[in-house]
């Protein structure tokens, strides 16, 4: 059920006015009902496997949680009998046994996210191996892919990660697990929420309340406004240049790069204002995924902004633990001794932010224009993080001062490194990537811009003016966003301007909105990773 | 403590260590910074800060990151 299809407003409607009408106690039951049907109508073997992941991080959660409560009751019960050592030794005992538990778990969940979403990977790359040596290939496996494995998988695994870390302890309600882990509004893109953020409202009793539940209204209609004015409308040039590299290049890549960017922006930062919404109307809070990203003067504090739910996850559960374990602590003193302080504390920081980058690539796609992607990604940041000294020198040297001129020249810089680095994902080819980002400079005919050859891409004038109006829209309101909420300060103007607003914003998204003859409602591009 | 402020000077010479207290808020220690810290703070202390440690409140400032490493020294 895809949020831009009649069906689910049609399901959000009587889910929300049934939310409101039953008794109170029962809102989370009746959520999680919504939520299975939600997921039952992307195919009901889907539910087979979110099933399976609930059921066993429920009952390892609780495994790990008897092992504590034994162990708290046996250090009571021996409280001045057993000596320090003793004490120490039984709770490493303890601790190894909830870390089999936590490793099997992991195993098991992360096994079935591989197996869906790599198998056929592996296949190819296996096939091409054995092509060189002439020996048959293997033949590809019909595997479907669950609707957003990979963000419930990430989120169950950061769940039962906490529990075993002592954060919190389990939740001892299968049901309520349940509904953590298939909350509808986040199945599809995220964001990928912590168990003790969300569990803080997820569960509680709600009253319907005007401004919350017409602040969320406002969220779902500007996320719509997003995808179906800006994305599935832009969609149309980045389709036509991508997929005939042969026919456009040079100054096209450059086009259909910025057009990806703004695709993607509206695209999915217009799917989590839509379940952030839906989920303020619901009186449910979920952490903010974005921070207006196009903004950032830097990639590192691009990857702050964007996906930042991704981000942190990544940060807490892989880079952190990758880089204080003992193996990494070890080789980082040994590379101390052998190349130097300057050099050898550099290993685990280096190690660490390559292997977050490989996981961050092989999560967004089982291809290898995802895997160069992400670590082009890292290559960067660590090249940008060894430059640092470099600019506190010529900034020293040279006095630009933080000018308006500069910091735009930084936010430009940035915009066209992230969207440079994100032709990986327009062309989901490596060679052909690197091929046409090269175009860019080998071919710079610029004539292109304005002989009238934008309109021979698949969008024509009136497209371009929606899509101009629908860019500066997005710009105003970002910049606006910077001094606060904007729905915030709306609602202390006058009661015409803002419902002058509303009217305009909801009419824009049924007039210009990219549905109807020629146009497809598309997938959100993050539904498939 | 002079050790760990010595450690902490290295990393930021710019930053007054005994009195800043939102090194994490305020961005002056970045995850970079931390893992490098974590390192240093493995060898003076023979301490091993776990991943879960990770925390503003443990390294938003001296003062708190020390009174990690002997909390975690004495549960050793």
């Amino acid at each position: 059920m895809l949020f831009t299809s009649y069906s689910f407003i049609f399901f959000l409607c009587i889910l929300i006015s049934l939310y409101y009408l039953i008794p109170k106690r029962l809102q989370w039951k009746f959520l999680l009902l919504g939520s299975f049907v939600f997921y039952f109508f992307s195919g009901w073997s889907n539910l087979l496997y979110i099933l399976v992941t609930i059921i066993s991080t429920y009952f390892t959660g609780l495994k790990i949680d008897d092992l504590n409560r034994k162990q708290n009751a046996y250090l009571k019960e021996n409280k001045g009998q057993i000596t320090k050592e003793e004490r120490k030794l039984y709770k490493e005992k303890i601790k190894a046994k909830q870390w089999k538990l936590l490793l099997i778990c992991l195993i098991f969940n992360l096994g079935i996210l591989a197996v869906v979403k790599y198998t056929n990977f592996a296949i190819a790359n296996i096939n091409s191996v054995l092509s060189m040596f002439r020996m048959t290939e293997l033949s590809f496996v019909n595997l479907i892919l669950p609707m957003g494995i990979s963000f419930y998988t990430f989120k169950t695994m950061g769940y039962i990660i906490d529990v075993y870390r002592g954060k919190y302890e389990p939740e001892r309600n299968i049901g309520k697990l349940a509904l953590f882990v298939s909350f509808f509004p986040q199945l599809i893109q995220g964001p990928i929420s912590r168990y003790d953020d969300l569990s803080k409202s997820l569960y509680q009793e709600h009253s319907f309340d005007s401004q919350t539940f017409s602040y969320g209204f406002q969220r779902v209609l500007w996320g719509y406004f997003k995808k179906l004015v800006v994305a599935d409308r832009i969609v149309a040039a980045v389709l036509t240049i991508t997929r005939n590299p042969d026919i456009y290049d040079g100054v096209y890549v450059f086009v259909g790069m910025v057009f990806y960017a703004i695709q993607l922006y509206a695209d999915f930062t217009g799917g989590i204002d839509i379940t952030i919404g839906v989920a303020q109307m619901l009186g449910i809070e979920v952490k903010e995924n974005f921070i207006r990203p196009y903004f950032s003067k830097s990639i590192v504090e691009y990857w702050r902004r964007w996906h930042i739910t991704m981000g942190t996850w990544f940060r807490d559960y892989i880079f952190y633990p990758l880089s204080v374990c003992k193996p990494m602590l070890n080789l980082s003193k040994a590379s101390r001794n052998r190349f130097g302080d300057k050099i050898g504390k550099r290993v685990p920081v280096y190690l660490a932010t390559m292997m977050v980058w490989f996981t961050t690539g092989i999560w967004h796609g089982s291809s290898w224009n995802f895997i160069v992607w992400g670590l082009l990604n890292g290559v960067v940041i660590l090249i940008s993080q060894e430059l640092e000294p470099l600019y506190a020198k010529f900034h020293q040297k040279v006095k630009i001062g933080d000018t308006f001129g500069f910091r735009l020249f930084r936010v430009i810089r940035t915009f066209l490194l992230m969207s440079s680095l994100r032709i990986l994902d327009c062309y989901r080819d490596v060679g052909i990537s690197f091929k046409m980002f090269f175009t860019m400079f080998t071919k710079p005919d610029i004539r292109v811009l304005f002989d009238g050859s934008l309109l021979k891409l698949g969008l024509d004038a009136s497209d371009y003016v929606v899509l101009i109006i629908g860019v500066i829209v997005l710009l105003t309101f970002s910049l606006i966003q910077r001094k606060g909420s904007v729905r915030e300060m709306l609602s202390y103007n006058s009661a015409v301007l803002r419902y002058s607003i509303y009217i305009i914003l909801f009419f824009s998204v049924l007039i210009f909105g990219a549905y109807g003859i020629g146009f497809d409602s598309n997938q959100f591009i993050y539904n498939q990773f | 403590m002079e050790a760990l402020l010595k450690i902490l000077e290295e990393l930021h010479p710019e930053i007054d260590f005994d009195s800043h207290e939102h090194l994490i808020d305020e961005k002056v220690l970045d995850s970079f910074d931390i893992i490098t810290l974590i390192a240093e703070i493995n060898d003076e202390y023979d301490v091993a800060i776990p991943a879960h440690e990770i925390i503003p409140e443990n390294f938003n400032s001296a003062k708190a990151l020390y009174s990690l490493i002997e909390r975690l020294q004495d549960e050793d």
